[in-house]
């Protein structure tokens, strides 16, 4: 006998078979808490690198899903007291970054191109309404994104607790790999 | 159709993420069933949002532009 056969016999059509299983696929996949979890690495120290981290998880902690954080080596710099002057851009070894005039990238070497390009990026941000990085982290905090701190590196870098802005957890390895195992979003940035 | 919404999030002239972001903060102060309208100008909203309503259990009843303007009707949903 056929499969057909035997899901005719109990009066249900192949199609109404595969209806029933697509939809208690997608009631199985809502209620997997994997789902709701991200887990993000945040370890770049400059502005360009600052914002992935905080526009996905403030994005996630807003679709309801629990969100960590792990600030470890130069991403330390997002969640420093002093991020404001910490994060900027670089423009040497960015050939892609764009510049009012062409040139050479061996020219962005030249001292105070680096303070310009940062400013320049500061101002085109703020120019198109992009939300500050004070911003990001006010609206991470709030939605209840837990930002955690490597300690490892802090204390590689020489940073106290009292260093990083309020509400910074701290946390090794084994801290994050609990939450991302849990986690079907996991990313390193 | 006009659909009656039971509060507005003016979101025009803010970029990936704010629009979802507030939505989120917003809808939240719903209850089920009620319906919250959004609006924005970032073109990318057109994806976020319906992506946003899915994945929140909450239903987007309709959106459409309107001289450049994204006009959204979420209905917050029962679940959570």
């Amino acid at each position: 006998m056929s499969e057909t056969g035997t899901i005719e016999s109990v009066g249900l059509t192949e199609e109404a078979v595969r209806q029933i299983v697509r939809e208690e696929l997608g009631r199985a996949e809502r209620r997997d808490p994997a789902t709701k979890k991200a887990a993000i690495i945040a370890s770049k120290g400059t502005l360009d690198f600052a914002y992935p981290p905080l526009i996905l998880a403030t994005t996630a902690a807003a679709t309801g899903m629990e969100t960590h954080v792990f600030f470890t080596f130069y991403g330390l710099n997002i969640v420093h007291r002093e991020f404001e002057s910490k994060l900027k851009v670089s423009p040497v070894g960015n050939p892609a970054m764009p510049t009012p005039v062409p040139m050479p990238n061996l020219v962005t070497v030249v001292p105070g191109m680096g303070p310009l390009a940062t400013s320049m990026m500061k101002s085109r941000f703020d120019r198109k309404h992009v939300a500050s990085i004070a911003e990001l982290l006010d609206t991470a905090r709030e939605l209840g994104v837990h930002l955690v701190a490597c300690q490892m590196t802090m204390e590689v870098f020489g940073y106290e607790p009292d260093d990083l802005i309020e509400g910074v957890e701290l946390g090794g390895a084994a801290a994050f790999l609990s939450e991302a195992r849990r986690a079907h979003l996991t990313l390193f940035i | 159709m006009a659909i009656a919404e039971d509060k507005v999030l003016d979101a025009r002239g803010l970029l990936c993420p704010m629009p979802v972001v507030k939505a989120g903060k917003e809808i939240a102060t719903l209850e089920p069933g009620q319906v919250l309208k959004i609006l924005a100008t970032d073109r990318g909203s057109v994806a976020d949002v319906p992506a946003w309503a899915e994945d929140t259990g909450n239903e987007l009843l309709e959106w459409h532009e309107q001289d450049g303007i994204f006009v959204y009707y979420v209905r917050r949903g029962e679940e959570e």
